[in-house]
């Protein structure tokens, strides 16, 4: 199929799915966000960006004042890619458009891992797409530093539409910091973020993303991972501010042996927030192993955590982890964890648990000297580190950042 | 350092401790002896302040001020430490995070080290609160705790059981630093310590002991003569004694 035909497709596909609700989350009505955006200049440097904007992506990860702290940056306000650059050899960092008529092959990857009518959502991206980024590890290439990207949003009443594309060339190595934030003026506004990940042979890809949302935004990611024999997909997510509505459900396909898949997650739902956030991971490769853990926490909204393994062959692993913490008499947790065996020889396996604080180890933790407040702080703090493994040290600083930042607000 | 006078403790509004009194001087450790479901636990937490263990009547002095309604981390803050027998695990807690606070910001990881070795906790110190422990180290990581606060009054719940004879002299070298057993005129911690079998006994020197039975304190004297006493004729010898 030639690329014309197959985009042709795709519009078309799009088309019939325009009014298709979404299975999971709330209704958001689409004619309520204008397409409408104003430009943004280009920045060759980006550390020339206002200071409110840089403070904002910093508690999302994305630094803009050391360009030697990372691989590459892309950064794009509204619908505008602001900065695009790539850091290091063999790093490419772009517009996803851009990278389109640069290479016409990777057609072949777009809508491959999301369906463009799974619903109303890629249908939008597909009609009224606004860029997105496109980030590739050339195979056997090991990105030194994160490479970072930004989805910011500043116009109120916006929807902003991206498609990412990312790719871990064979045996590459690649870490990814994604921030995706609202300029703290804005009251309202609509993100959807297309997000097609390949990892290939013996390829390790690390994409943490850290959502710092306003109270009013209505937020559908929508994510594919596809990831080849001896790959890995590392997944971290941080979403611990207001968002009025935010649904999301990754779905990685383990296609080759001994593919591995980990998603970790840390919520944190205040008053006026609905979350409902999974993931997904179908082994579908001998060998393969998942591994899904989530942190949630209630201070008086809703989540519901979802969580999926579905073993399609025999000699696959799989573990499920939810734990839930309400720390308000308000608010609730829904965890939903999903085992599916379609074969005889698979392995998997759930806990979930949700509940207050155990006040016997608040109690504890006063008997050595901890006033209440301190008491129950630690156990947060405790309860929100999700120890992860191979993740690079940076990283790790900038989970622990979001989490201290967070804990300022929350007691 | 510490007086109980005419205590009266329900748990779950069932009275367990019916009209205690007692006293322990500076420097001085008393052991408290009694069968399973003697009120020897209850007391302890009583004095600790644990919200769950409710004075009814009586009072608590420490130090000669009247702690009976003060919160647990003022009475930890005020000098009282506790060893418990079964401390929650606490997920995601480090032991080291909770040793630190135990050092009530004279944070130094130095100390924390130097401590965690000579409880051989090193590899323990990483780990969270409790999880996995076995009994010997859940009692190590109690003591490097305690050790870290340093509290000039010691509660001590059965220091003893689930541990082996290899941890055991440690836990008893542990406790008599606690309780500074190497001074004599200038002893100032005391410690109230609670044992079932009196195993921690052939480790740490008490001065005085008391039997405890049904919420009740049944009898006091010499700590090594009430042992002597308790194992020839267990606690139903205690029982039928009218002393």
């Amino acid at each position: 199929m030639s690329e014309m035909t197959r985009s042709k497709a795709a519009r078309e596909r799009a088309e019939r799915a325009r009014g298709k609700p979404a299975p999971l989350g709330d209704d958001v009505d689409l004619a309520a966000y204008s397409q409408a955006a104003e430009e943004h200049n280009y920045e060759e440097d980006p550390s020339r960006l206002q200071p409110q904007a840089k403070e904002r992506m910093l508690e999302t990860g994305v630094m803009l004042d050391d360009p030697s702290q990372r691989s590459g940056t892309f950064l794009q306000i509204d619908h505008s890619v602001v900065h695009s650059k790539a850091g290091q050899e063999g790093v490419e960092v772009m517009s996803s458009v851009e990278a389109l008529e640069e290479y016409p092959w990777l057609g072949d990857y777009w809508w491959r891992a999301v369906a463009v009518d799974a619903d109303k959502f890629t249908a939008q991206a597909e009609l009224y797409q606004n860029h997105g980024y496109f980030i590739r590890a050339l195979p056997g290439v090991k990105a030194i530093q994160p490479v970072q990207a930004c989805l910011y949003l500043t116009q109120h009443g916006l929807a902003q539409n991206v498609h990412n594309l990312i790719i871990a060339e064979e045996g590459s190595e690649l870490h990814i910091i994604t921030g995706c934030a609202t300029a703290p003026m804005e009251r309202e506004g609509l993100h959807i973020g297309i997000s097609e990940f390949y990892v290939k042979r013996g390829a390790k890809l690390t994409f943490t993303m850290i959502h710092n949302w306003v109270p009013q935004m209505a937020v559908r990611p929508r994510s594919g991972i596809i990831v080849e024999e001896g790959g890995m997909f590392l997944s971290n997510y941080i979403c611990l501010n207001p968002v009025r509505t935010l649904q999301m459900y990754p779905t990685v396909q383990c296609v080759g042996e001994n593919a591995v898949a980990r998603f970790n997650s840390v919520l944190v739902a205040p008053s006026g927030t609905n979350m409902d956030v999974g993931a997904r991971v179908i082994l579908g490769a001998r060998g393969a192993r998942a591994e899904i853990v989530s942190r949630v926490i209630t201070t008086g909204g809703t989540i519901i955590a979802r969580g999926h393994l579905v073993g399609q062959v025999a000699e696959v692993r799989g573990h499920l982890e939810c734990r839930g913490l309400m720390l308000s008499p308000e608010g609730k947790i829904h965890a939903i964890p999903e085992l599916e065996g379609l074969v005889d020889g698979v392995d998997l396996s759930h806990e979930a648990a949700v509940g207050k604080i155990a006040e016997e180890e608040v109690e504890y933790l006063m008997a050595r000297g901890l006033s209440r407040a301190e008491a129950i702080a630690a156990i947060v703090r405790g309860f929100l580190s999700v120890d992860i493994e191979g993740l690079p040290h940076q990283l790790e600083a900038q989970i622990q950042r979001a989490i201290e930042i967070s804990e300022e607000e929350m007691f | 350092m510490l007086q109980v006078e005419g205590l009266k403790v329900k748990v779950g509004g069932k009275e367990i401790i019916h009209d205690i009194s007692l006293n322990v001087d500076i420097g001085e450790t008393l052991v408290l002896f009694g069968p399973n479901a003697s009120g020897k636990t209850t007391l302890l937490m009583a004095i600790m302040g644990l919200p769950r263990y409710e004075i009814t009547k009586g009072m608590i002095i420490f130090k000669g001020q009247d702690i009976t309604h003060l919160p647990v981390d003022e009475r930890a803050r005020m000098g009282i430490g506790i060893l418990f027998q079964r401390p929650p695990v606490v997920r995601g807690v480090k032991t080291r995070d909770v040793v630190k606070a135990c050092l009530g910001g004279r944070e130094d990881g130095y100390v924390i080290d130097q401590l965690a070795q000579r409880l051989n906790m090193v590899d323990l110190l990483d780990r969270e609160v409790n999880y996995g422990f076995s009994g010997g180290e859940v009692k190590r990581s109690e003591l490097l705790q305690l050790m870290a606060q340093s509290p000039e009054f010691v509660l001590l719940d059965e220091p003893d059981s689930g541990v082996d004879l290899v941890n055991i002299s440690l836990v008893g070298e542990m406790i008599n630093e606690l309780l500074q057993k190497d001074r004599m005129r200038t002893r100032t911690s005391s410690g109230l310590l609670i044992t079932h079998t009196g195993h921690i006994l052939d480790y740490v020197n008490a001065d005085r002991a008391c039997v405890l039975l049904n919420g009740r304190i049944w009898c006091r004297g010499n700590p090594r003569e009430i042992l002597d006493s308790i194992k020839a004729h267990g606690y139903e010898g205690c029982e039928v004694c009218q002393r």
